[in-house]
């Protein structure tokens, strides 16, 4: 089933960290095995921020020896980001397997992310100016505390509760998904793309990386596809209604954009509420409700419907 | 059966065949078959355990803090009590409120609420002063439901009897598999609206979204705006005197009436060009064909 959510404030900042996480805990019987947050913080020139991962469940099968294994990738990464003269302004371990890098002086952000995932178990999970990317397994208070997302100030953000259906109950699997190699780009999925292997065949071919088998993640490579040749996010969305089969409803979040589309069937729900200062959006009402308790008008996009909406 | 032998059906035809053989044989008629009550008979409309509520009996139920089983549990409990008109407060998209109520009640939801919201009902006038999510008044049996504001998709799915009406947009899929009663939106309904629907009327005044009416097999649409397209075997048909008089009746009841009249209104029917039934299920069919 999984639940969508996100929000846009226009033209200020609010703590995004707890509302997305009182939309997302309203959303929690829609999918109670991961959560994820996309959320975006102020920029900061010449400034990037990367979220990785450097395990997963299935490594922690290995018994002790894991806590081995995550230190000799986390040093295998710094001794990448040293190859490459980053300069690392702040690392912080999260967890014991999620980090946080503040990085500066970066040539070619995409030449760097595609070497550091050259590390087996190393996966980015976002990289950019202010997208920040944080997905785990549990609710959306469990995945919030853990990260410390509760007093997150910043603009927008979008955010998922995972039922797992077509692939394992992981962080890999997990929403959002970063658009890989596109800085600030993410997405969030709700329903079941049907030409998703031919989708995903031809991506690779044009030389696209999946590390999941989530059928969710090709729309965030489909769009990463789109913007590195050009099209506006607004055009992306469009395409992807005539191009994917299957039921979906997605949102997009870009540095200072949020966008969203339904498809043809309209069979994934979303509702919409609109004013002029704040968008907000959720497969349910109640999880609008949980940050806007007032009565207030909302209602749902038809089907082929496209929106984007500028921070 | 057993007197006739395998030489004796050798000679009938398939219709004689079915009958000897003690297989159904009734024949659709191509015609809706409404079932005329006698209002006289009370016992067909009350439920023997239905509780007997006063509609100056009023009272009001914060939902605020109670999950969605709590408030309607309470809700029946307060019906046991005798209060027959009850308004709930603070619903905040909560889903499945109202529902499975059997008997007449005033419930008036003060807000908005979320999925399947006052779904199975029989017998209830309710109002809803907010919007509501997908599958609004699902499987209604009898009674009204107004929504003030908009309504999410799936709107009065196999709805069978009763007034359900929304006085803005209604999301898309509005009256799939109806088989009785009426769906009145004020504003626009989205795509595949009155997908198989069999029987009932629905009334849009604002716009209707592509495949309207696809697959119905009966009943009839009406819509105000402009239909983006028909469905499959969905077909226009002449707006009669009777149309006008009974679109004119239900709107004004509901106070939607366009300033324009009822002349407007385009008539979507089933051009039943889909009705390929036989009397035989497919084991039937290999025993006689």
């Amino acid at each position: 089933m999984c639940g969508i959510a996100g929000l846009i404030h226009k033209g200020k900042r609010a703590n995004v960290g707890s509302e997305m996480t009182a939309m997302l805990q309203a959303l929690k019987h829609r999918g109670p095995d991961s959560t994820g947050y996309a959320v975006y913080g102020e920029p900061k020139e010449g400034e990037y921020i990367m979220r990785l991962k450097v395990a997963e469940a299935e490594d922690r099968a290995r018994g002790h020896s894991v806590h081995k294994l995550i230190a000799d990738r986390i040093a295998t990464v710094d001794e990448i980001l040293g190859e490459h003269d980053v300069n690392v302004k702040s690392k912080e371990a999260v967890t014991e397997y999620a980090l946080r890098y503040v990085l500066s002086d970066i040539d070619n952000t995409g030449a760097l992310a595609e070497r550091i995932e050259e590390t087996e178990g190393v996966e980015i999970l976002s990289f950019g100016n202010g997208l920040e990317l944080i997905k785990d397994l549990g609710d959306a208070t469990v995945v919030s505390n853990q990260y410390n997302l509760n007093d997150f100030q910043g603009t927008h953000g979008i955010g998922h509760t995972r039922m797992a259906t077509e692939s394992d109950v992981d962080i890999k699997s997990a929403h959002p998904y970063w658009a890989f190699p596109y800085n600030d780009v993410s997405v969030v999925h709700n329903g079941q793309i049907t030409n998703y292997w031919i989708m995903r065949r031809e991506m690779e071919r044009k030389g696209h990386r999946f590390m999941s088998n989530c059928d969710s993640e090709l729309l965030a490579v489909y769009t990463a596809h789109n913007l590195a040749n050009g099209i506006s996010l607004e055009e992306s969305l469009k395409k992807s209604i005539q191009e994917i089969d299957g039921v979906f409803t997605y949102l997009v979040a870009t540095k200072d954009q949020l966008g969203m589309a339904k498809d043809t069937m309209a069979a994934k729900p979303l509702v919409l509420y609109e004013s002029d200062d704040l968008i907000a959006m959720a497969s349910e009402e109640v999880a609008i409700r949980a940050i806007l308790p007032e009565e207030i008008d909302t209602y749902d996009p038809y089907d082929e419907e496209v929106r984007v909406w500028q921070a | 059966m057993a007197s006739v032998t395998d030489e004796e059906l050798k000679q009938m035809t398939q219709e004689e065949r079915v009958t000897a053989l003690g297989m159904r044989t009734e024949q659709l008629t191509g015609k809706s078959l409404y079932i005329e009550f006698d209002p006289g008979a009370e016992e067909r409309f009350t439920y023997p355990w239905a509780p007997d509520v006063d509609f100056n009996k009023r009272t009001e139920l914060d939902t605020d803090d109670l999950t969605s089983t709590e408030v309607n549990s309470r809700i029946r409990e307060l019906m046991r009590e005798g209060y027959g008109t009850i308004v709930l407060k603070n619903p905040r998209g909560k889903h499945s409120l109202g529902v499975g109520i059997l008997s007449r009640l005033n419930l008036i939801i003060d807000g908005s609420t979320g999925y399947f919201g006052v779904g199975l009902i029989d017998g209830p006038n309710v109002r809803i002063t907010g919007r509501v999510g997908w599958s609004c008044g699902e499987n209604m049996m009898s009674g009204t439901v107004v929504i003030e504001k908009n309504a999410g998709s799936t709107f009065g799915a196999a709805i069978r009897g009763g007034d359900l009406v929304c006085r803005g947009s209604v999301g898309s899929r509005t009256g799939i598999d109806m088989k009785g009663g009426t769906i009145l939106v004020g504003g626009d309904t989205g795509a595949l609206s009155g997908f198989m629907m069999q029987r009932g009327r629905m009334v849009v005044c604002g716009n209707a979204g592509k495949n309207l009416g696809d697959s119905m097999y009966d009943g009839t649409i009406y819509v105000g705006g402009e239909i983006q397209s028909l469905g499959v075997d969905a077909v226009e048909a002449e707006l009669t005197e009777l149309d006008r008089k009974w679109l004119t009746r239900k709107l004004t009841q509901y106070g939607l009436m366009p300033d324009k009249g009822v002349d407007h209104f385009t008539k979507i029917v089933a051009g039943k060009q889909l009705w390929n039934y036989d009397n035989l299920e497919p084991t039937e069919k290999k025993l006689i064909l």
